[in-house]
């Protein structure tokens, strides 16, 4: 089958002001009598939710944490980008989305990735407006900085901690809604399965994780912004409690699932230290503005770095790639700095690290300089590491970051399921093959502020269904599977801990299906993932009862849900026999090594149809159309 | 490392608690103190026996979630750090470590080391707010705002709610939450226009909580990861006599 995104027509630049006329609108007074169903406070959720409370809709917006504020959002750092052309340096609309399709790797979708380079201007004003505190210059007005190799300074931020910021003000937002009665807020809930009444999406079924209570609740839409799937590697930057078990549900309820294979990897994050290491910290791109990339050129040299002379280090970025040097993008730095550790050249106690060294920045700029630049960053290495990066090179070595692919949706970032619409990381919209620095936040908040409070009005209008509550049979239905599926799981009783199969899962995606994949690795890990799958079922231990506060269950829910996603993860990248943006098929790689793309056979988006656990899903293909940004090779030699 | 922990074990909000000894073995300098709690978990779930229940989401001291009192101190012996940042290298072989919740009256605990917070959100949703819709907003460098007020106006809004302060005062007051939250806001043009309602509609709402009132000694400001000054606290007290003695708003 061949999926239609719904583009509406016209000149790229007027798409999304004619699609907004053209939509139908929900008649204000009529607005209360919708229920919208948010899962998520992220940036996406609660953006989502605020703005349609807004509205005047009736909503209802779950977390698993204990509060809206704590979603992982909350940890971003660099900033967030926006086509303000605020430094006259010549950005537009126009470059940010060329820029975005360009970063993408051209597999990402023109029309939506346009139409968020619009709204990125409307973000910071709405932002600002709320009282997020972005840096400003001394004449008061707004300060930028480049980002991620952008050759404009697009950048706002408010210091390291521009998430944290845009994600209170949407939260602060949210809870305004709540005083209001028109957002009902459920904290530590989560969603464990999509109810569908007539094929339409019409409720979830949450547990209670302080009582245990599995609790049903009816709308007449349903939104997922749950973030993304990085943790199924077990080690990653995302928050520990992050997962894919609601878009997974969603996917089992036949929700389609693109691009899963589309993850990036981060190149600058602290190494792992132990089997006790139970996340990843990253470290900002930023610090790759001045410091020196860099392994002995000897394999196995073991000699502290201050001892090894320049000409026996190995600055191999700037040796490969002399005009770009430390600053190629994410994924070539991240792809080298596994090569160098494979060549057994990597460096620290597990030889799985390089170094990151401030020596000839300290000596041009003085310590003072660096200081003031990465002091926080300097600081938070020496809590974590117990080094000092003033006198010692940094080690760093990359991990998962974020993933692009999530659930398939259309222009108006409805899924294949009419009424479940999917917001901000856990759809795959408009990020294509490689995600740009600072272009996360924005994306979810312009899905959450200006692009779901009108589509979802769309949908409503030209939706006649009849109301229905949770005592309705496939509400029974979801309720019963769902307990069924904790009754079982804790009735195992077996041996292994559920971190222990965890931790074994992450090691084989890290190995097979991590920065660097081949055919033969992927079918390893097709083999690997339903063995381990079968002995969890059969011998994973999870202790206490249902009807409390339950960490293990919780957890032994979320990472049965990746023993079959990550099958799904495997299958689309050997599906996708080409490299392009974060995901590289060593079959697939020009004469000196960089990845090759093949337009000609892969220039679509790949969305899975599930049809059960361990049976091939079905493949169905959007095909991709670039009018305005011609697909060339990325080059940063 | 081996370490000796007592940790607050307590089934539900209802139950009794009570300090129960473990043993931590094998722990490495390099592990946070959270990983130490999971790898003695990840023990106690191969056994079959329930696991010590807490909180933590992101573990790189941005969420606010994590949430334990180490040896008497909200967050550990590291200043200006959350649990979850705090690493075993800080302790030595052979050392006690006593663990225990917040302890509040208004973060009744749900189970063992975990509370409920929401007062903090009940607190922001009387007012910890600008009132401004999506769409009416105007270009974000209409209103210029200087430097150094937008620095302070950070300062505050660095807060993470986690809720330290409180676990830290003798009289449980969510102040300095409070007034880092009315600081950020009454600092920058965008929050002054509701200052006087904000400021009175979170006292209340705190007051109404069960939080305790503020009496100056300081603790909240030592143990707050984020380093908050209780200087907001002051500015907290001025919005709200300048509140009481508005005309309107």
């Amino acid at each position: 089958m061949t999926l239609d995104g719904r583009i509406p027509a016209g000149p790229i630049a007027q798409k999304w002001d004619r699609h907004k006329f053209e939509m139908k609108l929900v008649n204000p007074a009529n607005k209360r009598k919708y229920t919208i169903i948010v899962a998520g406070t992220g940036l996406a959720g609660a953006s989502a939710a605020a703005s349609l409370g807004e509205l005047g809709y009736h909503v209802l917006n779950f977390c698993i944490q204990d509060s809206p504020r704590r979603a992982h959002s909350i940890a971003a750092q660099g900033g967030i980008n926006a086509a303000k052309n605020y430094q006259n340096d010549g950005d537009s609309v126009y470059r940010l989305f060329y820029d975005t399709i360009k970063g993408g790797d051209y597999r990402s979708r023109e029309a939506n990735v346009y139409r968020l380079a619009q709204l990125s201007v409307n973000i910071i004003d709405q932002c600002v407006a709320q009282g997020v505190p972005f840096a400003r210059e001394y004449g008061g007005l707004l300060d930028n900085r480049s980002f991620g190799g952008a050759q404009v300074s697009r950048t706002f931020y408010a210091r390291g901690q521009t998430g944290q910021q845009l994600l209170l003000g949407a939260y602060q937002s949210l809870m305004r809604q709540v005083n209001l009665g028109n957002v009902h807020e459920f904290a530590r809930r989560e969603m464990l399965d999509l109810v569908l009444v007539d094929g339409k999406a019409r409720g979830i079924v949450c547990r209670n994780l302080m009582t245990g209570a599995i609790e049903r609740y009816a709308g007449d839409a349903v939104i997922l912004a749950t973030g993304g799937y990085g943790t199924v590697y077990y080690l990653s930057t995302n928050a520990v409690n992050s997962n894919v078990t609601a878009a997974w549900r969603a996917h089992k309820r036949g929700a389609f699932f693109a691009n899963p294979c589309f993850t990036q990897i981060h190149p600058t994050c602290i190494p792992v230290t132990g089997d006790h290491q139970s996340k990843l910290t990253l470290m900002s791109e930023s610090l790759r503005n001045d410091g020196r990339v860099w392994v002995p050129k000897q394999k196995g040299d073991k000699r502290p770095p201050q001892q090894i002379p320049d000409e026996e280090r190995d600055y191999y970025l700037e040796r490969k790639y002399p005009s770009f040097g430390n600053l190629v993008p994410r994924d070539v730095a991240s792809r080298n700095a596994k090569q160098v550790c494979d060549d057994e050249r990597g460096v620290g106690e597990s030889g799985l690290a390089v170094y990151l060294d401030f020596r000839d920045a300290i000596q041009r700029l003085g310590v003072e300089t660096i200081r003031e630049k990465y002091g926080n960053l300097f600081h938070m290495y020496k809590k974590i590491t117990d080094e000092d990066a003033y006198k010692v090179p940094m080690r760093i070595y990359p991990a998962i970051h974020y993933t692009m692919g999530g659930l398939w949706v259309d222009y108006n970032l409805m899924s294949n399921l009419p009424g479940l619409h999917v917001l901000g990381e856990a759809n795959f919209s408009d990020h294509g093959a490689n995600r740009l620095g600072a272009s996360a936040l924005m994306q979810g908040l312009a899905d959450g502020y200006f692009v779901i409070p009108y589509t979802i009005g769309d949908y409503l209008a030209n939706t006649t269904q009849p109301k229905v509550t949770t005592d309705h049979d496939a509400f029974r239905q979801s309720a019963d599977a769902v307990q069924k599926n904790i009754d079982t799981l804790l009735s195992i009783k077996g041996k292994r801990s559920i971190r222990e199969i965890h931790r074994e899962l992450g090691r084989i995606m890290w190995d097979y299906v991590g920065m660097s994949r081949n055919e033969a690795g992927l079918r390893t890990a097709l083999a690997e993932i339903p063995r381990l799958r079968d002995e969890f079922w059969h011998n994973v231990s999870v202790p206490g009862t249902p009807d409390n506060l339950n960490q293990s269950l919780e957890y032994a829910g979320r990472v049965a849900d990746y023993l079959e996603f990550a099958e799904l993860l495997a299958l689309d990248a050997l599906h996708r026999r080409e490299s392009c943006g974060g995901h590289f098929r060593e079959e697939s790689q020009t004469p000196d090594g960089e990845a090759l793309r093949d337009d000609e056979h892969y220039s679509y988006v790949a969305a899975w149809e599930f049809a059960g656990v361990g049976t091939k899903p079905e493949l169905h293909k959007e095909p991709l159309h670039f009018e305005e940004a011609h697909p060339t090779q990325r080059s940063y030699k | 490392m081996r370490l000796n922990l007592k940790i607050w074990r307590q089934a539900g909000p209802t139950a009794a608690g009570r300090l129960v000894d473990y043993t931590a073995d094998n722990v490495s300098p390099d592990m946070s103190f959270l990983e130490m709690l999971d790898v003695v978990n990840e023990g106690l779930v191969k056994r079959g026996e329930d696991a010590i229940a807490f909180d933590s989401d992101c573990r790189e001291g941005i969420c606010g979630m994590c949430s334990l009192v180490v040896n008497g101190i909200a967050h550990g012996p590291d200043r200006g750090t959350t649990v979850c940042q705090l690493h075993m290298r800080r302790f030595k072989d052979g050392d006690t470590i006593t663990v225990e919740p917040w302890r509040a009256r208004a973060f009744p605990v749900v189970k063992d080391l975990v509370i409920d917070r929401s007062a903090f959100d009940r607190i922001v949703a009387a007012g910890g707010y600008v009132s401004c819709n999506v769409g009416g907003a105007p270009d974000g460098n209409a209103i210029p705002i200087a430097k150094d007020v937008v620095e302070t106006a950070m300062d505050s809004a660095a807060c993470i709610g986690c809720g330290a302060c409180v676990a830290a005062c003798k009289n449980a007051s969510a102040h300095l939450f409070m007034s880092a939250k009315i600081s950020h806001l009454s600092l920058l043009p965008q929050g002054k226009i509701e200052r006087h309602s904000r400021v009175i509609a979170m006292i209340n709402q705190a007051d109404a909580e069960g939080f305790g009132s503020c009496s100056n000694e300081g603790e909240c400001e030592a143990v707050c990861p984020k380093e908050i000054p209780i200087s907001n606290i002051a500015r907290m007290t001025r919005e709200y006599m300048r509140a009481l003695w508005a005309p309107i708003g």
